[in-house]
């Protein structure tokens, strides 16, 4: 059985930024997924929502859920990346000084959503948008076990 | 080692998450960067930035951190105390510097992770 979530992000909204982020956690929390996969889809949907909030319009997020995986995509409306390549490169920036002085810009949020999941697909069009899309299993060992609450996260 | 033995010891002024100080702190971190506290933090650490804005609040909740420490007498914004209330993150100031603050932590009995 799979479940699914869907999120709006508003671009330049600083002061709710994270909250989708807060939120998703929150809902893997009561589903019971194993601290290993809640801990790296917390940093990866951080990373990609802080992107959003940076550098696009506005975005949708979806989130699937189901035993043994967890899926997002994330695609927004946005100036678009011209080089992806170029753009997960670590340390590679394109931050306003505002961005900077709030801590953000050290070219380190898509490294680091790449890092934390085990499947990660970009595609960006310049001039229209980004469609992030990234998968985290949970790993050998894991326990998985689906909470009672499970459905209560649909609601 | 609690959050509260810590503050008192230290001289740390709360400035949120009153409520919260029996929170157990497993470890430590200093950084200003975001990115860079997210990926390399862990779950029960205290949190020693110069960062006052409200974003602050989302990853030290996103990453289960102990509480945040504002160094150099730094003010948290109106916002961030209101989130951090909600949220139920600790906000604490010392007037010391990073480099003293830290000193002093590890000094206090804050366990040290060591490399990676």
């Amino acid at each position: 059985m799979t479940l699914t979530r869907e999120f709006e992000i508003v671009g330049d909204d600083f002061t709710n930024a994270g909250w989708v982020s807060t939120e998703i956690k929150s809902i893997l929390r009561n589903v019971g997924y194993p601290a290993d996969v809640i801990r790296r889809l917390a940093i990866a949907t951080y990373e990609a929502e802080m992107n959003v909030v940076m550098y696009a319009r506005r975005g949708h997020l979806t989130l699937e859920l189901d035993p043994h995986r967890v899926r997002v995509v994330l695609e927004d409306e946005g100036d678009g990346i011209p080089d992806i390549e170029l753009a997960l490169q670590e340390g590679y920036s394109t931050a306003t000084d505002k961005m900077r002085a709030r801590g953000f810009g050290a070219g380190m949020g898509l490294p680091n959503i790449r890092r934390s999941v085990d499947v990660f697909e970009m595609v960006s069009e310049v001039g229209r948008g980004t469609r992030l899309e990234f998968e985290v299993r949970a790993r050998a060992g894991d326990s998985v076990h689906e909470h009672p609450e499970a459905s209560e996260a649909e609601s | 080692m609690k959050l509260r033995k810590i503050a008192e010891k230290l001289g740390f002024t709360v400035f949120a998450g009153a409520e919260c100080l029996d929170r157990e702190v497993s470890g430590g971190y200093a950084g200003d960067l975001l990115s860079d506290v997210m990926a390399n933090s862990s779950a029960g650490d205290i949190w020693v930035t110069l960062q006052t804005h409200e974003n602050t609040v989302a990853v030290a909740t996103l990453r289960d951190l102990a509480g945040i420490v504002l160094v150099g007498g730094r003010e948290p914004d109106g916002d961030t105390v209101r989130r951090a209330e909600a949220e139920g993150v600790p906000i604490l100031v010392s007037p010391q510097r990073t480099f003293e603050v830290v000193g002093r932590l590890i000094e206090a009995g804050v366990p040290e992770r060591g490399a990676g």
